[in-house]
């Protein structure tokens, strides 16, 4: 059987007639207890169990997951990945998960076709380039790599923008590290190497409810069967109020339907990420050649996974200004995902008020780039009952406190 | 898309409209006695339910009037329009 993939491995395949591939992870049938559980196969949960194996030894453990892994929003989204941040905490977790990006495809043995193409904001007026100046000058002094420049330098560097849109470039801010990568590969990367490892990833399994006995988690109640543990991590994103209530947790978060896109595959003709936060939209091209497209928020309570037409035709709209020539292509599919949304679009890993129930929650329309290191850091909560450095300022304390980090203010970029 | 009936110009379609969120939810006080808890529940902490809820909404686009809606955040349906400082929809949908 063939475990690791390489050229080598591909090559002897090819050779085999491609008999010898191993699943790439087993699927497994819960068992009776673990050591601890995460609930939720999205890439938070996959990389939670990921990393709770690799860097801190516990295998003993399980991903439950409703549907099938990759199926929420992580499989959903539209790939953006960057460290584009105002505040300082938000800058030092997001481009941590950007370095873990970096090097992922090898970590993992799993091409997850991280591609650095370059993330562009756009500006259309004075304030707009104000807005941007604002951001670079932040992201600089957090040590995030951060470009500006005006129309000129813009249209130098992205392909194809319109001539004479009808709201007017005036410049835009480039972060080159920026990027997209494969959805898919980097939920099934993860749970090939937490399988191999020895997590057991169960598919086909709802958490109904828990066994919080003497006010402590002992266990959960799933639709096969009970599941014994003391340990358990939700990163279950658009359902987390829903879930958290089970324990009788309530949380600050509400629940939307984010939507998106794509066209009809056409040749290469977009080689990096362009946002425009002022006409609603944002572009890239995967490598199928399918135009990747993503809208605004559905600003109302859902859990319907679909998105309304308004946002899709301002969306559709703001595209063909900046790229006319797109007016041509077909839509091929679209579709929404349930996102998290919290206050201050900061998200939350923290303990909850019952013991030995973590939570990895509040990505809202952003947390796809932030999968290592949200995995990360709630694997260092699991294992350890601490909160990792990097995630201290993102506990549920703050909203008591005050000490909200609002990028949702602060960034002029949708998360 | 949701269609909307604005119990003053009757129905409209969603665009129209903006979603003040979650409806009846009481500022808690006196304000002397306030704790932080109580005032973080208060500004932040949210039913989010996934099936009926009860919310306010703005025809921000027509009458600028406030009114209540129960929707079910499922299916989208509306099972209900009341008026704003009544704290229970009537039971037929629509009214
Ligand atoms: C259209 C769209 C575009 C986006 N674009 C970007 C982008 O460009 N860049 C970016 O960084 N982010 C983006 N995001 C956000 C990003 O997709 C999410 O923040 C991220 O994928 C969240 O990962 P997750 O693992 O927390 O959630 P999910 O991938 O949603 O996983 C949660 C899982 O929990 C499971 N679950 C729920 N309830 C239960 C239960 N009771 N029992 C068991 N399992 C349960 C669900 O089935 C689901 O698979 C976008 C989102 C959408 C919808
Ligand atoms: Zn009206």
């Amino acid at each position: 059987m063939t475990k690791a993939y390489s050229a080598f491995s591909l090559l002897c395949e090819g050779l085999n007639q491609q008999q010898g591939w191993e699943p790439a992870w087993r699927d497994a049938a819960p068992k009776r207890a673990y050591d601890a559980v995460i609930i939720g196969g999205g890439g938070h949960g996959l990389a939670t169990a990921y990393y709770l194996a690799k860097n801190h030894k516990l295998t003993d453990v399980a991903v439950i997951e409703r549907g099938w892994i990759g199926g929420g929003n992580t499989g959903r989204n539209t790939t953006v990945i960057r460290s584009n941040y105002f505040y300082p905490e938000s800058a030092a977790f997001y481009d941590f998960a950007l370095s873990l990006y970096e090097g992922l495809s090898k970590d993992l043995n799993y091409n997850i076709m991280f591609s650095q193409r370059g993330m562009w904001t756009l500006a259309h007026d004075r304030h707009g380039m104000d807005t941007l100046r604002r951001s670079a000058n932040a992201m600089l002094l957090n040590g995030i790599d951060a470009e500006l420049y005006d129309e000129a330098g813009v249209r130098a560097r992205i392909p194809g923008l319109n001539a004479r849109p009808r709201f007017p470039i005036v410049g835009g801010l480039v972060q080159q590290r920026g990027g997209t990568a494969r959805h898919d590969a980097v939920a099934w990367g993860y749970a090939r190497a937490a399988s191999a490892l020895g997590v057991d990833i169960i598919q086909d399994c709802e958490v109904l409810g828990f066994q919080i006995e003497g006010g402590r988690m002992r266990g959960v109640e799933t639709s096969r069967g009970t599941i014994r543990t003391d340990r358990v991590g939700m990163a279950v994103a658009g359902h987390s109020s829903v879930v958290a209530q089970k324990a009788g947790v309530r949380l600050p978060v509400s629940s939307y339907a984010l939507q998106a896109f794509v066209s009809e595959p056409v040749k290469p003709c977009l080689d990096t990420v362009v946002l425009s936060p002022a006409i609603g939209t944002y572009v890239s091209q995967s490598d199928k050649g399918e135009l990747v497209m993503g809208a605004g928020l559905d600003l109302y309570l859902s859990y319907a996974q679909r998105g309304s037409l308004p946002w899709m035709e301002r969306a559709a709209a703001g595209l063909i200004d900046l790229f006319p020539q797109f007016s041509r292509l077909r839509f091929l599919r679209q579709w929404a995902g349930i996102v998290d949304v919290v206050h201050d679009s900061t998200p939350i890993i923290d303990a909850t008020p019952v013991p030995g129930l973590w939570i990895n929650c509040g990505w809202g329309t952003g947390g796809f780039k932030a999968i290592p290191a949200g995995g990360w850091c709630l694997a260092h909560l699991v294992a350890t009952g601490e909160s990792h450095p990097l995630a201290r300022a993102f506990g549920l304390n703050r909203f008591r406190t005050g000490a909200l980090i609002d990028e949702a203010a602060a960034s002029g970029i949708a998360h | 898309m949701l269609l909307i009936l604005c119990p003053y110009c009757g129905p409209r379609a969603e665009i129209e409209f903006r979603c003040g969120g979650e409806s009846h939810i009481e500022r808690p006080g006196p304000y002397s006695e306030v704790d932080d808890g109580a005032w973080a529940d208060y500004l932040f902490t949210r039913k989010n339910p996934k099936g009926e809820h009860r919310e306010r909404w703005l025809h921000a686009a027509g009458c600028r009037q406030w009114f209540n809606v129960a929707r079910d955040t499922v299916s989208h349906t509306i099972l209900a329009v009341y008026p704003m400082g009544k704290t229970r929809p009537p039971t037929e949908a629509g009214t």
